[in-house]
């Protein structure tokens, strides 16, 4: 069973230009239009060679809009596509000033968690996310503009780590919720 | 009048007319089979004009059954061998029903899924469910005057990996060729979508006998987008009668209570609940075996006390739902109700509060599913309507595998959009090891023993290598059905191991065909006939699909070879169809399948690249 040979990237399946900075309607209305031509749902009165080749290209194209509509991952996956490998895996180098912030978060978030303060937890989310925000802007200016690869790459460390405390405060807020 | 047009049974009809197709609401409480019949959705109603089939099977000693208000009267006296929300135990094994002591099955404790011993044998949630989905499909066959091109049968959202296994196999069983397994949320969100040309998020809150789900879409221009999907697969208006039922007991001083008292019971509480709907206050009366009777009133307000926190329940699945798909209330547009336990006014109440925002009860919510899940079914039979749409749906629970220490690692999480896939790889941890075993698990709890176990499959035939030096990538496939499917293949030597994850609860296609062959009505001869009938239905409908594909694109895509090749697998498949060997017109489908499976990479690629307006991609500035 032979998978089809997908050659584009994700960002000329999408009909997007290879740039972190994007048009989010543009990506969503691609998005839909090509999922329009390859859902399995179109297939399925068709033979069993098309419902396949079907089923491979949707998977294809909800990973493509799953990773270009993720800033961390769009970034990630740009980068690699330019030959920078983030080594988010294996690095340890993160600068000491931020690993002791990241620090104080899970500190912060502990405390919510236990004291079962949701409202808390619900700031700590806003000013996460505001801080992310900034972190993108930023990386859109060294990816798109002065294509200083390394400290984007940095920056996309950066944001894999506030990403992983938006998900403990999201588990964190579940967890209060459990009765 | 006009003339109807029947086919032969067994036969699909000609090319290019009208599939049969239909919806199917398989319910804790009760079903029902909706068709799209000139391009509007309706539910068939049975020869008494009835809407919905009570989901009650009861099994009678000479082996038959009875389905629906026939075996619903009788449940009280014959409660072991009359089985309602059977439901509850799909997909389930003893130890995750709650409750069971209460219940007056004699159940068996089989691995995977628990089983029920009747006067009629010993029966899987499976069977019974496939009794139900029997007689509605026999409701729709003879309504529309053929046999079925196939069926969407709904889930409720949140049913994982084996729920909906199992319900896929009651469907085949039920002998229905299913088209997609629906969730119910998503069904009713098209059925209203389409009917009001809502755009804008919505969700849909799910309240039916036994489920709860959560939806949240996202509607526009003809795409239907599920943005997340939450609830709990056991929780329905049956919790709310079995407050009333403890209520009575209480109230009455009662303990220990026969089969036949309890059910008796549990059918006078949910007509008081649903009285309550109404009316301020409701009697309940009963004559009990031992000839006590029971007479008490029960006041909406206590009513309302007693099961306030069941609607509390709903509630933080509300609240999981939109932070998954990062919204809040306020971006909400509207809320659609769906499933018959949302009549109570308090549950009206409790969303209406939550939402900041009345919900829209202008449907039917007993109908509303099954009505989705027919327009689904034309589309997907291959009757298109004038209007195209699009359906985005999700899986409800991350599924992960088992790692060191009893961990679960997520591969692939909540919410991610359907078709979905993942490769992992994995090494050796000795040399020389030839095997690995992988632990599939479905749910958001790290512990293993937390989350559902899915599938435990072993990896064979490895090449013998030092530790660590294999490459072993195992691919998870989540089909637009929700299911998992799991391959494996050896980097190294490029060597595909063969496994094909059915997972411990699932049926195989063998069991199937023995069940199909214990149940009485089908002889061996039948089964052979049954086979023929539906390898013929499939064949013509291929010849008809690559004939259409060859008259669209065969000159553009192919060269002569190519098309001469698989012309002749067709001429080869076209002589067989004139002999009656199921085994041999298999084959030469699956040859055909091959013989086109270049052709149809070739064509999606055509229209892949005709998708974004015709622009040639690479012009496109870098
Ligand atoms: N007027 C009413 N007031 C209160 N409850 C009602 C009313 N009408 C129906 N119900 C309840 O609705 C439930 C059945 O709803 P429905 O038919 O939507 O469920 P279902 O589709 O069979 O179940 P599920 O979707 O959970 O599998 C029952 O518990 C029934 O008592
Ligand atoms: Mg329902």
């Amino acid at each position: 069973m032979s998978a089809p040979d997908f050659q584009q990237d994700f960002f000329q399946l999408l009909g997007l230009p290879q740039n972190f900075r994007l048009d989010n309607a543009l990506l969503e209305q691609h998005y839909h239009a090509l999922q329009e031509q390859v859902h399995p749902d179109k297939f399925s009165h068709l033979s069993e060679a098309e419902r396949r080749v079907s089923m491979q290209w949707a998977t294809r194209v909800n990973e493509a809009y799953q990773t270009l509509s993720n800033p961390a991952m769009r970034a990630r996956y740009l980068l690699s596509l330019r030959g920078i490998d983030i080594q988010d895996e294996n690095n340890t180098a993160m600068p000491a000033e931020f690993l002791m912030e990241q620090m104080e978060w899970r500190e912060a978030i502990e405390e919510a968690r236990q004291a079962r303060d949701a409202a808390g937890l619900d700031k700590l989310e806003a000013r996460l996310q505001h801080d992310m925000y900034g972190l993108e802007t930023q990386l859109a200016a060294r990816i798109d503009d002065s294509r200083d690869y390394v400290e984007a790459a940095g920056d996309v460390r950066k944001l894999r780590f506030m990403e992983k405390l938006a998900q403990e405060i999201a588990s964190a807020l579940d967890a209060i919720d459990t009765d | 009048m006009a003339l109807l047009q029947i086919s032969e049974p067994g036969l699909s009809p000609a090319p290019h007319e009208h599939r049969l197709a239909v919806g199917i609401d398989l319910g804790t409480t009760n079903s029902l089979v909706a068709t799209v019949r000139n391009g509007i959705s309706v539910v068939l109603n049975d020869e008494n004009g009835r809407a919905l089939l009570p989901s009650v099977v009861r099994y009678l000693a000479d082996g038959s059954t009875r389905v629906g208000e026939a075996a619903q009267t009788v449940q009280s006296e014959d409660p072991a061998n009359t089985i309602i929300s059977v439901k509850r135990f799909m997909g389930r094994g003893l130890s995750d029903i709650g409750g069971v002591n209460g219940l007056p099955y004699r159940f068996v404790d089989a691995p995977g899924m628990v089983q029920l011993r009747t006067v009629a044998g010993v029966k899987s949630p499976v069977e019974v469910s496939a009794e139900i989905l029997k007689v509605l499909r026999a409701r729709a066959e003879a309504a529309l005057g053929g046999s079925l091109t196939g069926a969407v049968i709904t889930v409720p959202a949140y049913f994982d990996d084996a729920q909906r296994q199992a319900t896929k196999d009651a469907a085949k069983l039920a002998g229905l060729n299913v088209l997609r397994l629906l969730n119910e949320p998503t069904a009713a969100a098209i059925a209203y979508g389409l009917d009001n040309a809502a755009e804008g998020l919505y969700a849909v809150y799910d309240l039916g006998g036994g489920t709860f789900d959560i939806s949240i879409l996202k509607l526009s221009r003809g795409v239907f987008e599920v943005l997340a999907a939450n609830g709990n697969s056991a929780l329905g208006g049956d919790d709310f009668d079995h407050r009333i039922y403890c209520w009575l007991l209480e109230k009455n001083g009662l303990s220990a209570l026969g089969a036949s008292d309890t059910r008796l019971l549990l059918t006078r509480a949910r007509a008081a609940k649903e009285e309550l709907t109404e009316h301020a206050e409701t009697r309940v009366t009963a004559i009990l075996q031992s000839g006590e009777a029971i007479d008490t009133v029960l006041a909406r307000q206590d009513f309302h006390d007693m099961s306030q926190n069941l609607v509390a329940r709903t509630l933080q699945p509300m609240r999981r739902a939109l932070r998954d798909a990062g919204l809040k209330v306020e971006d909400i547009k509207g809320v659609v109700m769906v499933g018959g336990a949302t009549r109570m006014p308090q549950v009206q109440r409790a969303v209406a509060e939550f939402f900041g925002q009345a919900p829209l009860t202008n449907l039917d919510p007993d109908k509303v599913v099954a009505l989705g899940a027919a327009i689904q079914a034309n589309v997907l039979a291959g009757n298109r309507g004038g209007d195209d749409w699009l359906l985005l749906d999700v899986i409800p629970l991350s599924l992960g595998i088992e790692t060191m220490g009893g961990l679960s690692e997520k591969i692939i999480p909540r919410n991610s959009t359907i078709p979905t896939a993942r490769a992992q790889d994995f090494t050796t941890f000795r040399d020389g090891q030839t095997a690995m075993s992988i632990h599939v698990v479905q749910g958001e709890r790290e512990l293993v023993s937390d989350c559902r176990s899915l599938a435990k499959f072993e990896l064979r035939g490895i090449p013998p290598m030092v530790a660590g030096a294999a490459r072993i990538r195992i691919t998870f496939q989540v089909d637009a059905d929700g299911l998992l499917n799991v391959s494996a293949r050896e980097l190294g030597s490029g060597v595909e191991a063969a496994i094909t994850v059915k997972p411990s609860y699932g049926l195989s296609d063998t069991e199937i065909t023995r069940m199909l062959q214990d149940s009485s009505q089908y002889a061996q001869d039948d089964m052979q006939l049954r086979t023929l009938r539906e390898h013929q239905v499939e064949a013509r409908q291929l010849l008809e699909a690559v004939q259409n594909a060859l008259e669209q694109d065969g000159t553009e895509l192919l060269d002569e070879t190519e098309q001469t090749r698989i012309r002749g697998s067709m001429d080869e498949l076209r002589a067989l169809l004139q002999t009656d060997d199921h085994h041999a017109i298999k084959r030469a489908i699956t040859r055909l399948n091959d013989a086109t499976t270049a052709f149809a990479q070739a064509r999606m690629d055509k229209s892949v690249s005709r998708a974004l307006g015709g622009r040639k991609l690479t012009d496109l500035e870098i």
